[in-house]
């Protein structure tokens, strides 16, 4: 019945709000992150340390990912959107710690994540072109296709939340299963595989949050030119 | 056979189709999209970011089928509703 451990388990509640271990792995993920971060960044200087220099490369790299897809100044997202990929990739790698819990094999959590990428773009819609414009967008290209834009508004979010939950749970069942059949040795390549499809993962997440964003913008744009 | 086991064989069968199903259209997809970008980035290899990002963010909407038949097949596995109308 080990198998079942993957499931996430309720540790304690406060009042209705039940406390599990993938909520606990989150914080210790976010913990892990903000010390990081704090550390590293304690000390700024224009000849970087060793850290500095890790953590300029990757927010260079996603402020140059963003710069391609999105037509704005990519600053305006970097903030939730970097923070967003950090969390996800490292709560994704989280699950290789023996004793600690994958966070995003847990629905909650994805489902928390899709939620803040859901309201990312309305966000920036709303802010980029004004709340008028921005609802514009909807009745593009008549107005028989607005329920469709609804509907495709609830299905996209489900569908990151979804995805994210079943690949991250696929890896931990695969190596969990063969742990249980084969013993020690099989299970390593799927745990390298699951290294892998971890980061991919936490990079299409957003990258399909800058497609759906660019794609609340582009229909005005694009009537504008 | 009681009514249980029934159900249970039945959800066995059903997931493993299912599996064996919805693996089987997005592989081929996956296969016929990784072709096409080989292709376009053989002929224009300097727009090979350009398809290289398509090509991620669509491989991830096609995988993204399959695991919704992985989903299913766990729900039918592990969190079956059908077994709670028999054993009350």
């Amino acid at each position: 019945m080990k198998i079942f451990n993957i499931f996430p388990e309720t540790i304690f509640s406060i009042g209705p709000v039940q406390i599990t271990d993938t909520v606990i792995t989150t914080w210790i993920v976010m913990a892990a992150i903000i010390a990081i971060c704090y550390l590293s960044t304690r000390k700024l200087s224009v000849k970087p340390s060793f850290f500095q220099e890790i953590l300029e490369a990757i927010f260079e790299a996603i402020e140059k990912t963003i710069k391609d897809i999105l037509p704005l100044d990519p600053w305006l997202v970097v903030p939730v959107l970097g923070t967003l990929w950090f969390l996800i990739g490292f709560s994704n790698l989280a699950g290789l710690i023996p004793g600690l819990k994958t966070p995003t094999a847990d629905l909650n959590t994805t489902f928390a994540f899709a939620l803040i990428s859901f309201s990312m773009t309305h966000v920036v819609g709303i802010a980029t072109q004004g709340l008028r414009g921005y609802l514009m967008h909807y009745k593009e290209p008549t107005w028989i296709l607005l329920p469709f834009h609804l509907i495709a508004e609830v299905t996209r979010t489900v569908a990151l939340a979804v995805r994210l939950f079943g690949n991250m749970l696929s890896g931990d069942m695969i190596a969990i299963i063969l742990l249980g059949i084969v013993g020690l040795l099989v299970p390593i390549p799927f745990s390298l595989l699951h290294i892998i499809i971890a980061l991919i993962q936490a990079y299409i997440f957003g990258v399909l949050t800058l497609v759906f964003i660019a794609g609340g913008m582009r229909t005005t744009s694009e009537k504008e030119a | 056979m009681d009514a249980k086991t029934v159900v249970i064989s039945v959800s066995i069968i059903a997931a493993a189709l299912v599996m064996a199903i919805g693996g089987y259209g997005p592989a081929k997809a996956l296969g016929k999209a990784l072709t096409e970008a080989l292709d376009a980035i053989a002929r224009q290899p300097e727009a090979s970011d350009k398809i290289m990002r398509a090509l991620f963010v669509g491989m991830a909407l096609i995988e993204s089928i399959a695991i919704y038949a992985f989903v299913i097949a766990l729900i039918v596995l592990f969190a079956n509703p059908l077994i709670g109308y028999i054993v009350k």
